[in-house]
């Protein structure tokens, strides 16, 4: 049997394998998410050396492809005196990947407050972390919910190069069954159609949350 | 300890530099036949008939939606199972051109958008024909609003070229695939190659704004 149908099972395989995909999205969101805190802060710090590090940093993971990112984790990995895992690998790239994403999303919804309110929070004598914590981050938070959501879209489209490092998930179930089936027009579609189903929602809700945003705040 | 060798890398330097410049031929290539979809496809949304309408707003949220190697996929192996062979690097510029086409078209979209109507009454008024309307009053001004959306878009494309490497077209990231299976120093030739892009990317965000300031220079009435 060297050559298969493509059929139900096949479609099964392909629709289970998400859940590596949305695993993987899951974990480098949450990471990213601690991370682009970070990031952002630093970004927006008073202090000098942690801006240029937090700026530096998203000028490299904004400048290069997210490819070579997975490949440099990848066999950097070796390098450091690890064992070459494509999950761990895929996971610590995408990671990174986001905060620099979300450290450059969120450190402009923090700019977009008016700079009256952390002077106002600091003649009421609270401190740095009061005023992030109390004053400009919820308001922040705010303005960040829709670019976020958009880019989660961006990151899950993002887990699909990790098959390019030999991690199974959605995408490279797909090119496995289409190595045995030759029917590319149905994996793919089906591969194609699982992405779809994951990203729309997201896309349409972020679409709604800006406009709803936007004229929540004109006038 | 791991012992960097960069020398190999120095050895296939050339053959890097030959792939950024096919990776520059690609992007260039796929964001002007792009920006001509995209403008057709812009056109089509505001003002075309509305099941064009509906097959647009479709093939803008489809490749919005899913991935580019997905996408790349079912193009490069699909299509020849409908009889169309295509060698890797036109597939590529396909791919490339079929992607960069759906978000340019939100882009131009907005940009037309941005025009107000009375833009266009004013244009009827001095008797303009659509064409000259569509031309001068409609796409040179959304063209300057969008310019700074299409350049980064410009810039992520290129990026994202990177991933025409699976099927094998001929692209940096492929010459440092070869590379890298001809040296085995996969860790310095891939940071090589990221330096490339990094460099590729500050040069044409540069060049963009040196354009910007000497292409959109004329006063706003505000």
């Amino acid at each position: 049997m060297l050559i298969r149908a493509f059929g139900w099972p096949e479609f099964w395989i392909i629709v289970y394998a998400a859940r590596w995909t949305i695993a993987l999205s899951a974990i480098a969101f949450i990471g990213g998410g601690i991370g682009g805190l970070v990031i952002a802060l630093a970004r927006v710090s008073d202090l000098k050396y942690p801006r240029l590090i937090a700026t530096g940093f998203i000028r490299i993971f904004q400048g290069t492809p997210l490819l070579m990112q997975l490949f440099l984790v990848f066999f950097g990995m070796n390098i450091f005196g690890f064992a070459i895992n494509p999950w761990i690998a895929a996971t610590i790239a995408l990671t990174l990947h986001a905060s620099a994403f979300l450290g450059e999303i969120w450190r402009g919804c923090i700019e977009a407050i008016p700079p009256g309110q952390k002077e106002a929070a600091t003649a009421l004598g609270l401190r740095y972390f009061n005023r992030m914590r109390y004053v400009i981050l919820p308001q922040a938070s705010r303005i960040a919910v829709a670019p976020t959501v958009g880019f989660l879209v961006q990151l899950i489209k993002g887990t699909s190069l990790a098959a390019i490092i030999g991690f199974t998930e959605l995408t490279r179930q797909g090119q496995i069954i289409n190595n045995a089936t030759f029917s590319p027009f149905l994996v793919f579609g089906t591969v194609a159609a699982v992405y779809f189903i994951l990203c729309w929602p997201l896309s349409v809700l972020a679409r709604r949350m800006e406009v709803k945003f936007s004229r929540a705040t004109t006038r | 300890m791991y012992n960097f060798n960069f020398e190999p890398v120095l050895a296939g330097f050339n053959q890097l530099l030959l792939g950024a410049w096919l990776t520059i031929q690609l992007s260039v290539g796929a964001m002007l036949i792009g920006l001509v979809v995209s403008i057709f496809c812009a056109w089509g949304k505001t003002s075309g008939p509305t099941p064009l309408r509906l097959v647009i707003d479709a093939y803008i949220e489809i490749i919005r939606n899913t991935p580019f190697l997905v996408q790349i996929f079912f193009i490069f192996f699909g299509l020849p199972s409908l009889g169309l062979r295509l060698s890797p690097n036109s597939a590529a510029l396909f791919a490339l051109v079929v992607n960069f086409g759906a978000y340019g078209t939100e882009i131009i979209r907005a940009g037309i958008e941005s025009v107000q109507k009375g833009q266009v009454e004013a244009g009827t008024a001095l008797g303009l024909s659509k064409v000259q309307i569509f031309r001068y009053i409609i796409m040179k001004p959304a063209l300057r609003t969008v310019y700074p959306a299409l350049t980064s878009q410009f810039i992520y494309l290129m990026l994202n070229t990177s991933v025409v490497s699976v099927i094998s077209a001929d692209d940096l990231a492929a010459a440092g695939n070869d590379l890298q299976s001809a040296t085995f120093a996969s860790f310095e030739v891939y940071i090589t190659v990221t330096l490339i892009y990094l460099v590729m990317s500050i040069g044409f965000s540069a060049l963009f704004s040196a354009i910007e300031k000497r292409a959109f220079k004329y006063p706003l009435s505000r």
